[in-house]
Order: structure tokens, then C-alpha cells, then sequence
């Protein structure tokens, strides 16, 4: 994976874009996520009403691969049921671990499709699962 | 293409065959683990190819033999590091497993509560993290030094919070973030009139400094082997015989023991109190290898050489465009152990986007999260240098920077 795969245009689009950077009002479930190694430091908001994810915002500092993937995740899983939100976590994970590669099945994913092939770079690969395993630990909270 | 010649690059198989390529690894990441001589490699080696049986075990010549090299190493660490007939020298897997021994046997039975134990908030976790396990089982209290401008200890700080109270002082003689030489053996004199033990962590300064423990006088030193040219899974403690006499074993198992009863045992005397179960001896025969390798090298021309470098690599990074140094900007009291940021681009990218040039530096906390804190940046890109590494090396680096920003769209240029 060379770095204009890597640093593509579409993830330093979302790596740089507010929209899910502000806190919410009236934030449901918390949970903070970190990248020991690294210094990656995220805080996931959601406000869960009736088992649908009605606002998300993720908050903190991490590196162009781990902000990107949030950003992706956020715009996602925003309106979304809870077992809608697992479900595109699952295949995100899936993705890239190469379980699942037909790119029919990853449709769902839409933008974060980009990240398909970050696990031909190993040490980048914890930045692009660490806004969605801080997700899978808010829903199973909220659970 | 031309290569600047460095006389020590061939003595280490990574840099020979890197050396062949075009495009030859610059290795910038010291700090974290040197690279293994030939010299290193092979007496670990011959120890398995020739002399491997259990040491104190066996009453034949094989294992004799084993003994002999152990204590042989022994002797050639303690003078290496210059260590005083009162004190002794123990053998742990690393810098790391060396300080949970002082935190197990010394801390917890030494401490109580309203005792303070003082260290630097620059301490890597390793002598952060078992000292916050003490305080937190027997009562007693962490109190940080903080660090002054030029990232360093100064002696007022230490002054200010040395009391009574202080029955423990515990530092990095070289900080593995920034790279500054603490004054240890000023604070070691400080907290001795305080009546207070001092023990001095030198796994970043043994590789770049010549360290002479008697002169220094701390009551325990620790370091890594795996730092200072040797193998993974050796390190070292030293500590003052008295001290060590009236701590209780750390690990408990054979070769510790003096006699064994049904319900109690007695213990070995020290050093063999504190190694029990099998030595690594591969790992202590290549110490052994790393030591005689420093040994023939004139050490002093090393030194020189790395801080001629280490002045080169501020030089040359104050020039390139958005990158801010990280504490001491000068290149007094530091070795070649340089942290920094590149504007608006975390760490953790910069590192990827070097790795394409085959430069590797660390990017991340470095093990020291409070320091971290303390100097208000989340994460650090981190060089760190040795005798084997080159100008060229670090202008490599530098040109390489100079293009990270344009990865995100930023400009490369100072814009004034």
C-alpha cells in the first residue's frame, strides 16, 4: 500500500471535516477510546433514543487515519438502529481483517470502503478500528 | 551513489546489508532498542554452540564452564560501570523487571505511610508505574519534580520538595522523551543528606555516557542490555550490599535457595538471592559480546562523535520549516535523544509518511503519558541517534520532512 492509497483524497476529506466535532446537548452513552501506542485519545458521544442513534459526535485528537475513520463511522451510523450500528461495525471490522472482500458486500460502508486495504500497512491498522471498537463498548453499555 | 563512510556501520549485520542497498534503512530509533554487533550475536552464539549447560547446577566441566561465563560477565559489567566492592551486581531480564525487584523487596517493605517517594514527572512508565502500585498498597505518597524550561531538573525543584519525609528518590539519569541529562549526582548528594535512598534508572545514559558508580554513589542503578548493544532479555541492578542483604528475594525458586525445609526455606546469598530459576545466559553471554565490543572501541571518540551528530540533527531540524523542537532546544545537558512536531500533523502520520523513505523514527508517548501531559502535546515524533548512524542519515530525514505537510494539503514553506 503505497501513501497516496493511504492518504487518499476521500480520507483526508474526512480526516479534516468538522461536522460530528461538536459535543452534543444531551449525549445518552460515553466512552473514551485510546491508542496506548500512539497517543490516539478519542471520546465517543451518542444520543440513543428508542434503539436508534439519533445525534453522534467524536471528540478528542488522533492521528489523519483514526479521525478519518470516525468520521466515516459517525456519518454512517448517524439515524441508524442500534443493530443497524453493530452490524456495519461487524463487516467494518470484517473488511479489514480481509474476512470479507466482494466489494457487494461492502457496499453498505460507502465511504469507508477507503480503508479496505489498510492492513497491508499492519501498524496503521489499530487507528482505523479504534473509533469503531470504541463504538462496539458504547453499544454493548448501553445494552 | 556515494555514502559518507562510517567505520563502524560494518561491524553490525543490519547496516551491512542495508549498506548494499540503494536506499539503505536509516535507523533513528536508538532510544528504543540499539542494533546487535556481529560481536554480540556470535558470543551468543558460541555460548549455545559450546558451553550451554544450567549454571550452579551440575558438577561437571560443561556446566562449570557456564558458571565461570556468568560470573565472569559479572565481573565485566562491574567494571564497566566502575561499581564499588560494597555493592553487587544482579542480573534481571531488563531495566523494567529490575525496578519491580526494588518496588516488590524494597518498596513495599521500606515504605509506609506518610513517606514520599520523589521522581521526575518525565519518568518512563517503568519507574512510574510499580512506584504508583507502592504508594497505593502501603499509604505512602508519589511527589513529582517538575521540569524547568530547558526540560531539565534544577536544583531548587528538588530542594523545594526533598523533606523529611522523602525516603525514596527515584530518576531517569537521561530522559528517554527529551533527551536531557539530569544533574543525578547533585540530587543523589541532596537526598543522601536527607537520609533518603536514591535510585538512578541509566537505561538511556549507559549507551552515551561513561558511568563510573562509585564516583556517582547512588544506592541502586538500573539499566537494560538490550539499549546498550546487547541482546533482548538481559538487564542490570546494582545495588550497595547493605541494602541489599536485608530485602526479601523478589522471586521465589531454585537457585535462591540455601536450604529447603517441608514448610520454610533459608536463602541463597545475594546476587543468587535475587536470580532465581535459569539465567538467560544467551542473553548474558552476548552482554558479554556487547561489552568487550564497547570495550575495544575507544569510548570516549564515540561520545564525541554522537554529540557532533546530535548538534548536527538541532542544526539542521530548526531549518525546516514547521517543525517546533519539544523542551530543551539547545545542546547542553541533552544526548542525541530529540523530540518534535511537525504542524498540524499528528505524530503517528509523520512516522508513516518517513517510514516510505526508509527513515524510522518513534512517534507516540514514549512511555511517559504524565510527561506528555505536563508539557501539553498528546504525542511526540521522536529521534534518537548512535555512533552508527550519519550525517547523511539526518539529512535524509530533514528533506523528508520537508514534504510531510503536503501529504494534508498544507504548505511546506514558512509563510511569514
Amino acid at each position: 500500500m503505497d501513501l497516496k492509497e493511504l492518504y487518499s483524497d476521500i480520507i483526508l476529506e474526512y480526516s479534516q471535516d468538522k461536522t460530528y466535532r461538536k459535543p452534543l446537548m444531551r449525549p445518552t452513552v460515553r466512552n473514551r477510546g485510546v491508542n496506548p501506542s500512539c497517543g490516539d485519545n478519542i471520546e465517543l458521544e451518542l444520543q440513543i433514543e428508542d434503539h436508534r442513534i439519533k445525534e453522534v459526535a467524536i471528540l478528542g485528537k488522533g492521528c489523519a487515519i483514526s479521525e478519518a475513520s470516525a468520521g466515516v463511522m459517525a456519518e454512517l451510523i448517524q439515524g441508524k438502529t442500534v443493530e443497524e450500528a453493530r452490524t456495519l461495525s461487524d463487516l467494518f471490522v470484517s473488511m479489514i481483517q480481509k474476512k470479507v472482500t466482494e466489494e457487494q458486500q461492502l457496499k453498505s460502508l460507502e465511504a469507508g470502503i477507503a480503508f479496505q486495504n489498510i492492513s497491508n500497512m499492519p501498524a496503521r491498522v489499530k487507528c482505523a478500528v479504534l473509533s469503531w471498537h470504541t463504538l462496539e463498548e458504547a453499544l454493548n453499555q448501553e445494552a | 551513489m556515494s555514502r559518507v563512510v562510517n567505520p563502524y556501520r560494518k561491524d553490525f549485520p543490519l547496516f551491512q546489508a542495508e549498506d548494499q542497498k540503494e536506499l539503505a534503512l536509516a535507523y533513528l530509533d536508538n532510544a528504543a532498542t540499539t542494533q546487535k554487533p556481529y560481536v554480540t550475536l556470535l558470543a551468543e552464539q558460541l555460548y549455545y554452540e559450546s558451553k550451554n549447560a544450567n549454571p550452579h547446577r551440575g558438577a561437571y566441566d560443561l556446566s562449570v564452564e557456564a558458571t565461570m561465563l556468568l560470573e565472569e560477565t559479572r565481573d565485566m559489567v562491574k567494571h564497566f560501570f566502575t561499581v564499588p566492592k560494597e555493592g553487587e551486581i544482579i542480573f534481571t531480564k531488563g531495566a523494567t523487571e529490575s525496578l519491580n525487584l526494588l518496588a516488590y523487596s524494597y518498596g513495599l517493605t521500606h515504605l509506609k505511610q506518610g513517606d514520599e517517594i520523589l521522581l521526575p514527572i518525565s519518568e518512563h512508565h517503568s519507574n512510574l508505574v510499580p512506584w504508583q502500585m507502592v504508594a497505593k498498597q502501603t499509604g505512602c505518597k508519589l511527589v513529582y519534580l517538575n521540569l524547568n524550561e530547558e526540560a531539565n531538573i534544577s536544583l531548587e525543584e528538588v530542594k523545594g520538595k526533598l523533606s523529611n519525609k522523602t525516603k525514596l528518590v527515584t530518576l531517569a539519569q537521561v530522559s528517554n522523551v527529551t533527551g536531557s541529562i539530569y544533574p543525578v549526582a547533585e540530587i543523589i548528594r541532596l537526598a543522601h543528606e536527607k537520609g533518603a535512598i536514591v535510585i538512578v534508572d541509566g537505561t538511556q545514559a549507559v549507551p552515551h555516557l561513561q558511568v563510573d558508580i562509585t564516583e556517582l554513589n547512588p544506592d541502586f542503578y538500573v539499566c537494560s542490555g538490550h539499549k546498550l548493544y546487547g541482546p533482548m532479555g538481559v538487564g542490570i541492578l546494582y545495588g550497595k550490599m547493605d541494602l541489599l542483604n536485608q530485602m526479601s528475594p523478589f522471586l521465589y525458586g531454585g537457585d535462591m535457595i540455601e536450604y529447603v525445609e517441608d514448610f520454610s526455606a533459608t536463602y541463597a546469598p545475594v546476587p543468587q538471592k535475587f536470580e532465581a530459576g535459569t539465567q538467560n545466559m544467551g542473553s548474558i553471554a552476548g552482554l558479554r559480546g556487547a561489552l568487550t565490543y564497547l570495550e575495544e572501541k575507544n569510548r570516549n571518540q564515540l561520545f564525541q562523535y554522537e554529540e557532533e551528530l546530535s548538534n548536527y540533527l538541532l542544526e539542521q531540524l530548526k531549518k525546516v520549516p514547521h517543525v517546533q523542537l519539544v523542551g530543551n532546544k539547545t545542546g547542553n545537558n541533552r544526548i542525541g535523544v530529540v523530540p518534535f512536531l511537525v504542524e498540524d500533523v499528528h505524530p503517528h502520520d509523520v512516522v508513516t509518511i518517513l517510514n516510505q523513505d526508509r527513515i524510522a523514527i518513534r512517534a507516540g508517548h514514549h512511555c511517559a503519558q504524565p510527561l506528555h501531559r505536563h508539557l501539553d502535546v498528546l504525542a511526540t515524533c521522536r529521534v534518537s541517534l548512535s555512533f552508527y548512524n550519519t550525517k547523511e542519515e539526518i539529512d535524509r530525514l530533514c528533506e523528508s520532512l520537508k514534504g510531510v505537510r503536503r501529504w494534508f494539503g498544507y504548505g511546506s514553506e514558512r509563510t511569514i
